[in-house]
């Protein structure tokens, strides 16, 4: 029984230890501005299927093609703009990172804006509040 | 009168948030919503499976409600779903087009002799260019695409029976009365 117990412990053990090997991308530019290009966007792009994980840091195949769809775009000259586009006109705004400054996803980006400024509404409400009881505490005095 | 709300406002939105992260937590965000829906199908054409030297046109079918459905043999999810298909294709309501997304071809028609072939044609995607053209990161996917060529609707998963009664047939005849 304890020698069972042990192999299992021993499997575990060597399951949890295992490195996980992953795909190096090897996408060659003749340019280092594409390279740094193909860099940026590929780490800005969401691989669907592994969905916390970035197009340039997932192996998943789906990824390994659109690596490579980012790569050859960059190569015929297409821009980052229609990089981008290319990629959310087929799988939505999702697949975007870094969410866009428009329409239903614009709010996340006010939103810091417009806390801060609450808060500061909020702030100035109390710090009012209480200097004028303070004032008439004073007064009463 | 103001100072009890004040008082009791934290709790209202721990509330809230609690509500919110409670529903988040049953969000499917596998289910990405696809931006096809309500636009033109992007165009197919591609060899048949079974016989190569033939292309297969998504256009030929215009004027007829089709079901696209993105398959292959090493995806376990499409073999589950099967005799689904093989199940709707008995009733004759739709045309199945199987887009076999970058199968082995070998496997693939074995298994359709095994299995049976649901499809009306099976246009064979070995690159996966066609299928990231259609916004497809997995399989099985399964596409309506109603009487002009317009994709209405994106099932992602494998269909079941139940859904296939529920809410895929009922679109299926929704959309063949609807006028060309």
């Amino acid at each position: 029984m304890s020698k069972q117990l042990n192999i299992i412990l021993l499997s575990l053990v060597i399951c949890l230890c295992s490195v996980t090997i992953l795909a190096l991308d090897t996408t060659e530019f003749s340019d280092a501005k594409q390279q740094a290009r193909y860099q940026a966007l590929t780490n800005e792009l969401r691989c669907l299927v592994c969905q916390n994980e970035s197009i340039a840091g997932s192996s998943s195949e789906l990824a390994q093609d659109l690596r490579a769809q980012v790569a050859e775009q960059i190569k015929t000259g297409k821009s980052d703009a229609e990089i981008r586009t290319y990629m959310t006109e087929r799988y939505g705004d999702f697949i975007l990172y870094r969410p866009l400054n428009a329409g239903k996803t614009r709010l996340l980006w006010l939103a810091p804006i417009l806390l801060l400024l609450l808060f500061c509404v909020i702030f100035i409400s109390i710090v009012n509040a209480r200097s004028k009881a303070i004032i008439e505490d004073e007064e009463v005095v | 009168m103001s100072k009890r709300i004040i008082v009791w406002l934290p709790l209202l939105v721990l509330i809230a948030l609690a509500i919110l992260f409670y529903k988040g937590l049953y969000l499917d965000t596998n289910k990405v919503p696809s931006p096809f829906i309500d636009k033109k199908a992007p165009s197919l054409i591609l060899p048949d499976l079974l016989n190569p030297q033939q292309q297969v046109n998504l256009a030929d079918w215009k004027g007829q409600v089709v079901l696209l459905n993105v398959w292959a043999t090493w995806c376990s999810g499409c073999l589950l779903e099967h005799p689904v298909l093989n199940a709707i294709a008995k009733e004759n309501l739709a045309p199945i087009i199987g887009l076999n997304y970058k199968d082995n071809s070998q496997k693939a028609k074995e298994w359709l002799q095994k299995s049976g072939n649901p499809f009306t044609a099976i246009p064979n995607d070995l690159s996966g260019e066609v299928a990231i053209n259609w916004g497809v990161y997995g399989a099985p996917e399964t596409f309506i695409i109603d009487k002009q060529g317009v994709i209405r609707y994106k099932f992602i998963a494998p269909i079941s029976l139940d859904d296939w009664k529920n809410k895929l047939r009922p679109l299926v005849i929704q959309l063949q009365g609807e006028r060309l």
